[in-house]
């Protein structure tokens, strides 16, 4: 455990380093991101005032505020090794970190957050310009901020080790892209990114309950916004946990076999 | 004419290029059906709260996503390609291979190299613009013409956007992420421009032009478009085409090569 805490110290402060070289480019990114989140926010607002001012409950400063936490918990638990891991499999680098002493997860997993270190206080400041910009009313409690860091903190977790077992599907299909293309639109829906889960047809929610994507993006930002109360929220947080089980079993087991497909230049 | 010739000669290089990896064929096509999908669900789940979008029926959105995905599979079959592959020529010294070509120097950099995966993208949205038309009856000569008008109008500013960012690489190194900004804001354009507070619809008509690119075409299948609007469009095209004309001649001039 101490052994590990060094590690990951060490590699914040590489990784740190490595992101800061490039500042304009990251900044550029973040400003990008919140297109999204504003198309959303445009369409459903039409919607809403089509409807007469609301859609099942939300109003349209309501999906302001809703779209407002999604872009932050969405920057909070992104992770990109999808985007990475195929070529460092095609091009073997792969194998220059199974060399390291430490399991190569913990390089991502300093990576991602060397990177969110970084890019937090602009997302944050974006998420102030556009609560402003589109009057979304946050009314907080002191529970429901810590009730919502729970719930961040285990979606982050929960993601990042989903996404970097959907990352290890590369053993066996080479090329990725394809296939993260599936996985990014399934998110876009079953998480609520695209739309609160309360305004999409029935049977897409009730695919959504089924599957764990609901729990890494929109469950945080339902906690925050008090949306279900507090029972609701705590067994949110358990389902949580229950796919983290599942998903680590799986990514253990995905991992093997994968390592047993592997084979490196050279071998 | 011979414009037209050179880029299908260049066309064919790419996809028989592309033929080697047969395996690919089939991931390429799923995730050209995977962007159709997430549009199509996109719509399913907006329509389904209502049957009017600020005024857009079920077929005229049907359309904007039909005139979305085929002017953005155009810009990814020559524009996209062949404007990145400039950048790295300008950088590498490469660039001289295309000026000692007899043809037009412009013309071989912005159709030089094709993406030909994104013929699939064309298709799509080809037929998605053809079925909101047969929904909507009649199509007039006349409505389908200024439709084409519109679209290649649409089509030469989205060109010389691009063009005029690439050649900007003449000056500045580096300018590549800004081409990932006009990818996010191309997002925008699925939906109807007036859906946007005014910053954004403004930043979406003049700083990125895809309002006149998307939009306008779309307009043309509900009968909303104006003969002015036509004829701004075409303006606007003639100006940004000669504007980026210049441009490229200014930073030739600017332009050292590998050898020198």
């Amino acid at each position: 455990m101490i052994a590990l805490a060094g590690v990951y110290l060490a590699q914040l402060r590489v990784h740190l380093a490595s992101q800061l070289q490039y500042r304009a480019a990251l900044l550029l990114y973040q400003l990008s991101a919140v297109v999204e989140p504003v198309v959303s926010l445009a369409v459903w607002s039409a919607v809403a005032s089509a409807r007469g001012g609301e859609v099942r409950g939300y109003a349209a400063r309501d999906f302001a505020a809703y779209f407002v936490v999604v872009m932050v918990v969405n920057h909070l638990t992104r992770t990109w090794t999808m985007n990475e891991f195929d070529s460092r499999i095609a091009e073997g680098t792969l194998s220059l970190s199974l060399l390291l002493p430490a399991h190569p997860i913990h390089n991502d997993v300093s990576d991602n957050l060397a990177s969110k270190l970084i890019t937090a206080p602009v997302v944050w400041a974006l998420a102030g310009v556009l609560s402003v910009g589109f009057g979304a009313v946050f009314d907080l409690s002191a529970r429901r901020v810590a009730l919502f860091a729970l719930a961040a903190l285990l979606a982050f977790v929960l993601r990042f080790a989903l996404e970097w077992m959907v990352a290890l599907l590369a053993f066996w299909t080479t090329r990725s892209s394809a296939f993260n293309g599936l996985y990014l639109t399934a998110l876009l829906f079953l998480s609520g990114q695209f739309a609160p889960l309360g305004v999409v047809p029935v049977p897409l929610r009730e695919v959504a309950d089924l599957l764990p994507f609901r729990w890494m993006i929109s469950f945080p930002a339902d906690v925050l916004l008090g949306r279900g109360g507090v029972s609701w929220a705590l067994r949110g947080l358990g389902a949580q946990c229950l796919w983290l089980a599942v998903v680590v079993m799986l990514l253990a087991v995905v991992w093997r076999l994968g390592l047993r497909r592997y084979t490196a230049v050279g071998s | 004419m011979r414009a037209l010739g050179l880029a299908l000669r260049f066309l064919w290089i790419g996809v028989a290029g592309q033929m080697q990896y047969r395996a690919n064929f089939v991931a390429q096509l799923a995730r050209s059906l995977v962007g159709l999908a997430l549009g199509l669900a996109g719509l399913g789940v907006v329509l389904s709260n209502t049957p009017v979008l600020a005024g857009w029926r079920a077929r005229d959105l049907l359309a904007l996503l039909g005139v979305y995905t085929l002017v953005g599979g155009v810009i990814g079959l020559f524009v996209r390609p062949s404007m990145q592959a400039l950048m790295r020529d300008v950088h590498l010294g490469r660039l001289d291979f295309a000026l000692v070509l007899p043809e037009d120097a412009q013309l071989v950099a912005s159709v030089g190299r094709v993406n030909a995966w994104s013929l699939f993208d064309v298709a799509l949205g080809l037929g998605m613009i053809g079925y909101s038309a047969l929904a909507t009856g009649h199509m007039g000569i006349l409505q389908v013409l200024t439709l084409v008008v519109t679209l290649l109008a649409g089509l030469a500013v989205v060109y010389s956007f691009w063009l005029a960012l690439a050649c900007s690489s003449f000056w500045l190194l580096k300018v590549e992420n800004v081409l990932l900004v006009f990818d996010d804001l191309y997002e925008a354009a699925r939906w109807p421009l007036s859906i946007y507070p005014g910053w954004l619809r403004w930043a979406l008509t003049l700083l990125v032009p895809v309002a006149l690119a998307v939009t306008f075409p779309a307009q043309t299948l509900r009968g909303q478009l104006g003969w002015w609007q036509v004829t701004g469009a075409v303006a606007a095209a003639s100006v940004s085409l000669w504007l980026s004309r210049r441009l490229w001649l200014a930073g030739l001039r600017r332009y050292s090569g590998a050898s020198s």
